[in-house]
């Protein structure tokens, strides 16, 4: 609490705050302000320069959660001064958290015994669990060498080109070679075969993604686990698979119960889930969860003694909020297995309705599959007048954030625009947005059948035009062809611009 | 949402009126391992889980942590409406990022970071002081190999330069990043990193010194200075041109407050980055800490990610990707709404707070004070005699009136030790400090009748050894080893790992 002078000015107490000076003050941006200002000017200030921030539930952008029933914001709201790691001091957040560990591995189907608890751990996010993860296998296969008297410097990783970004992360962070398998037009995803020609002595493990980020797709893991068990009974190399489940480990086990891509596998050591993805919680929960034991070098494990009874951890952040985990728990245990199917299921037909809108329009080609995560990406067919971008951005007018992507290599080509399903698109949002891009598409034709016209008619004006004076040339005189070539010189600026501003970009998720 | 089914059962339709209390559902073992089959409603849920965390300890009783337990209820408005964006979407929520980039600055500033006027500082917002020391050390690292690369030489084998004190997240960069951690033993009343050992700890593989300004355990601030002119003399020497981090998690935002002359940032030249907890001082609920380089020289480019947002290149360098924006919008509260003199009233506050606790202990005379009066804001302090009773039943018993102390054991070459030890945080007053003040002397009291737990166990045996020498096979001094035994493992147990 802080000691506030007694205040002689009337401004404090009196007046309102937009009555006040401090809205006319202008705000500190580089350094910090000598004098404090009332909570309520201090609240009103940053409230209002937020509402010019994108609002998230249209954010189509990505797929994490952005909205919670009340009850469990009260909760959210009770714990979010408990601080996760004193485990000591919130021994039941503590279980909470061992809780959801718990049902998650059971629900990727781990070879537990009936009361034994599961190897994994809370973080922050998929990034945090995924550089676990790999720091577990790097471990793994250097101790493995060590001890054959192998070299040991020159670890790898096999993947697709498709991946989040969080595995370059880790792979430049913690020094392993990236291996990335290319894609190729009309195949979006890692090719099992190609993935395990890629494995050599130096492979850490290979990872799979259920659930590419650019359009959904689910890899097919029970494939290459196949092909990697035959190679390693001939090279002894013994290299595991991590599936990259970040946003398909919570919608397989809903709607496709069918699929094995998880610890059925028998080479698959470990997974990791994002929470905040289709878990159902707010941004800051991801899950990293281990096949057993010996998968998980005890020499990375910190452990805390609490309450008397070993508490294992491995973490990146150590102090960091409870409330996404209590968060967690709730959505585990108020939804249950039912209600999570009944989510998916919505979210799978409201991403049917979409995709059948936007293929009536008869003007983009669909590249997404049906079976994969809820989301529909889509590309135009034919790109003579405008591109994704420009639609991408009419769109923005309309309220809704819809990004456009190009394709990593080799199909860098490609571009892409992507919507994401997640549990709070209702078919309402999918028809008002079916409805919204055909006005973004009428407006952007006619847009470029003005341009046609004003090229062909100053065709006309400026032959008119020729003014001289004394030999130099005074007003512009271009020819129809010039300020034709002209336009699309802006028109071809402005996409590569947004093109270089997407390449870079394709860490969004 | 979920659909739900249409209710025709009459049970279910019961369901809707019943109140939770009289449901099935507080009859129901509460699932552990299992997903549940069946959806519950809202309300039973929230009635489940809120009752049992009604058995954690209460957040602002507990004096362990140095981390924020209340902010302003303005505040916590704003907390609520941003809970559902994703600070990572820059494009998506722009001036969100922009309040980061404000804080970012705000802090160089603060640090004496040597910029330019309208020169943007390089930093970032991490999830904690965990994170920004991994980044740093990161950074350091790069730095350190791309440097021998150049001369030819070996750079397999880094070093970092630390005290015994560090906290444990230097641990864990040591070991995930395989750099090999040289601690700086502690000594009995010396318990923080002597510069002097320091220095001569570095060689050639060292990437850096860190230095702590405001050490876990006692709050002390080392002689950062110091050890800035030690290392200058020995850079000109060797020419390795070492760096120093200054891992001011707790004191980063104290010494700017209280103690502005102290020299410890960027105005002494070899400090290259330094990282604070925005969510000890920085009075924000936990979840944000930042790290600052001094230049964008310290900081290697190939480790920083470009995204392009809104046509201007936004730099990241974090582990994290996907996390939650409010602490982010917090902190920006706390500083246009605190600005520089909230700041230092906070800080001043809890010192006079600190003052009044650790003049109560004193006067029981049964307590040495360990921890410094300059440094961070906690009262660290040992039992003059432990020879009946230690801190740690103190500890268990202070619990009994709702007080969270813990006890902990110095780390090496101290680990005989052990401290109670009290963080004053901005939400702890004066009339919490009597009060604890008023009950640790009722328990100090209460312990003097209760015979000690070791020469009560060794005496009972004794007296059953001597009556049947048949059934009882260990004697005095194997109960006593026993004891000892298992009292040193329990104090040993204790992970110093709690901030």
């Amino acid at each position: 609490m802080v000691l506030s002078k007694t205040s002689s000015e009337s401004d404090v107490s009196v007046h309102s705050t937009f009555a006040s000076r401090y809205v006319r003050t202008s705000l500190p941006r580089f350094k910090m302000p000598e004098e404090s200002i009332p909570k309520e000017a201090a609240y009103q200030i940053i409230n209002d320069e937020l509402m010019l921030d994108g609002n998230p539930r249209l954010n189509l952008a990505s797929f994490v959660t952005t909205w919670m029933e009340p009850e469990c914001d009260k909760l959210i709201m009770a714990s979010i001064n408990k601080n996760y790691v004193d485990m000591d001091e919130y021994p039941v957040t503590t279980e909470l958290q061992n809780r959801c560990v718990n049902m998650i591995a059971h629900l990727f189907n781990a070879p537990l015994e009936e009361n034994e608890a599961a190897v994994g751990v809370g973080t922050v996010g998929s990034s945090e669990a995924i550089m676990l993860a790999g720091l577990a296998f790097k471990r793994k296969w250097q101790n493995k060498r060590k001890q054959e008297g192998k070299p040991f410097d020159k670890p790898n990783i096999v993947t697709g080109a498709n991946v989040q970004v969080c595995w370059e992360k880790f792979a430049r962070y913690f020094e392993v070679e990236l291996k990335e398998v290319k894609l190729s037009e009309g195949y979006y995803v890692m090719d099992p075969k190609k993935a395990v020609d890629l494995v050599d002595e130096n492979t850490i493990c290979v990872a799979a993604i259920l659930g590419s980020t650019l359009n959904g797709e689910f890899e097919d893991v029970k494939t290459l686990n196949d092909l990697l068990v035959e190679k390693n009974k001939e090279t002894g190399w013994d290299t595991p698979i991590h599936v990259d489940a970040a946003s398909g480990g919570f919608i397989a086990p809903f709607i496709y119960p069918e699929l094995v891509w998880d610890f059925r596998l028998p080479l698959v050591k470990s997974i990791n889930v994002s929470g905040h993805k289709y878990g159902l919680v707010y941004a800051g929960i991801g899950w990293a969860v281990w096949r057993s034991k010996e998968d998980l070098p005890e020499e990375l494990i910190f452990h805390i003694n609490y309450l008397g009874a070993d508490q294992p951890t491995f973490t990146l952040n150590f102090s960091k909020g409870s409330s996404q985990v209590i968060a967690q728990y709730y959505q585990l245990i108020r939804l249950g297995y039912e209600g999570y199917k009944n989510v998916m299921e919505n979210c799978r037909d409201n991403m049917i309705v979409l995709k059948e809108g936007l293929e009536k329009m008869g003007r983009f080609n669909i590249v997404s599959k049906e079976d994969g995560v809820p989301l529909v990406a889509f590309t135009l067919k034919d790109h003579t007048n405008f591109d994704e971008f420009q639609i991408s951005d009419l769109l923005r007018r309309f309220g809704w954030i819809v990004p456009a992507y190009s394709m990593p290599p080799d199909a860098q080509h490609i571009t892409v625009l992507r919507v994401v399903i997640r549990e709070d698109f209702s078919r309402t949002l999918a028809e008002r947005l079916v409805a919204d891009v055909e006005k973004v598409l009428h407006e952007l034709d006619t847009l470029a059948a003005r341009i046609r016209l004003i090229s062909s008619t100053s065709n006309v004006t400026i032959s008119e035009e020729v003014v001289k004076n004394n030999g130099q040339v005074v007003a512009t005189k271009k020819s129809a062809l010039e300020t034709q070539r002209e336009i699309t010189a802006v028109w071809k600026k402005f996409v590569l611009e947004r093109k270089k501003l997407n390449d870079k970009m394709n860490g969004v998720c | 949402m979920v659909i739900s089914s249409t209710v025709t059962h009459p049970d279910e339709q019961r369901q809707s009126i019943t109140c939770t209390f009289a449901s099935r559902y507080m009859r129901d073992p509460v699932p552990k391992f299992k997903l549940p089959e069946s959806s519950i409603p809202k309300d039973a849920a929230y009635q489940i889980i809120n009752d049992e965390l009604m058995l954690d300890g209460k957040p602002r009783l507990n004096l362990a942590s140095f981390v924020t337990t209340w902010m302003e209820p303005e505040c916590d408005k704003l907390i609520m409406d941003s809970l559902n964006k994703n600070y990572v979407d820059m494009d998506e929520y722009p001036v969100t990022t922009e309040l980061q980039n404000r804080c970012v600055n705000i802090i160089a500033h603060l640090f004496h970071a040597p910029i330019g006027e309208e020169e943007t500082a390089v930093g970032v917002g991490t999830v904690g002081s965990s994170e920004a020391i991994m980044l740093a050390g990161l950074a350091f690292k790069r730095k350190w190999q791309t440097k021998r690369k150049a001369e030819g030489k070996p750079y397999d084998k880094p070093n970092i330069v630390t005290g015994a004190n560090v906290q444990v997240c230097w641990e864990k960069f040591a070991r995930y990043f395989e750099v090999e951690l040289k601690e700086v033993k502690l000594t009995e009343d010396y318990y923080v990193m002597d510069p002097l050992k320091a220095v001569e700890m570095v060689d050639e593989n060292t990437i850096c010194v860190a230095a702590i300004l405001g050490s876990t355990l006692t709050g002390e601030f080392e002689d950062v200075k110091l050890l800035n002119e030690l290392l200058t003399i020995k850079n000109k020497e060797t020419g390795w041109d070492t760096p120093i981090h200054v891992d001011a998690a707790s004191g980063g935002f104290v010494a700017p407050f209280l103690y502005p002359d102290l020299e410890w940032d960027f105005r002494l030249p070899w400090v290259k980055s330094i990282n604070v907890s925005g969510h000890k001082y920085g009075l924000v609920y936990p979840g944000i800490g930042w790290v600052v380089w001094r230049n964008k020289d310290d900081l290697p480019d190939d480790l920083v990610f470009h995204i392009n947002y809104l046509g201007s290149d936004q730099p990241t360098f974090t582990l994290n990707f996907s996390k939650g924006s409010s602490q982010i919008i917090a902190q920006y509260y706390q500083f246009i709404r605190l600005g520089f003199e909230g700041y230092k009233n906070v800080m001043e506050n809890c010192l006079e707070n600190t003052r009044v606790l650790k003049e109560g202990i004193e006067k029981t005379g049964r307590f040495k004070i360990v921890s410094k009066d300059i440094g961070v804001p906690l009262v660290a302090f040992s039992l003059k005699d432990s020879s009946q009773h230690t801190v740690f039943e103190i500890a268990d018993h202070l619990r009994k009136y709702g007080w969270i102390v813990p006890a902990y054991t110095m780390p090496a070459d101290a680990q005989h030790i052990a401290v109670l030890r009290v963080v004053i945080r901005e939400d702890f007053s004066c009339s919490l400090a009597e009060r604890l003040v008023s009950d640790i002397v009722k328990v100090v009291n209460h312990l003097d009748t209760l015979p000690s737990a070791l020469s009560s166990k060794s005496a009972h045996v004794a007296v059953i050894a001597s009556e049947t020498s048949k059934e009882v096979k260990k004697d005095i001094t194997e109960t006593q080893a026993e004891i000892a035994r298992y009292w040193k493992k329990l104090v040993d147990g204790k992970r110093v790992g709690a901030c």
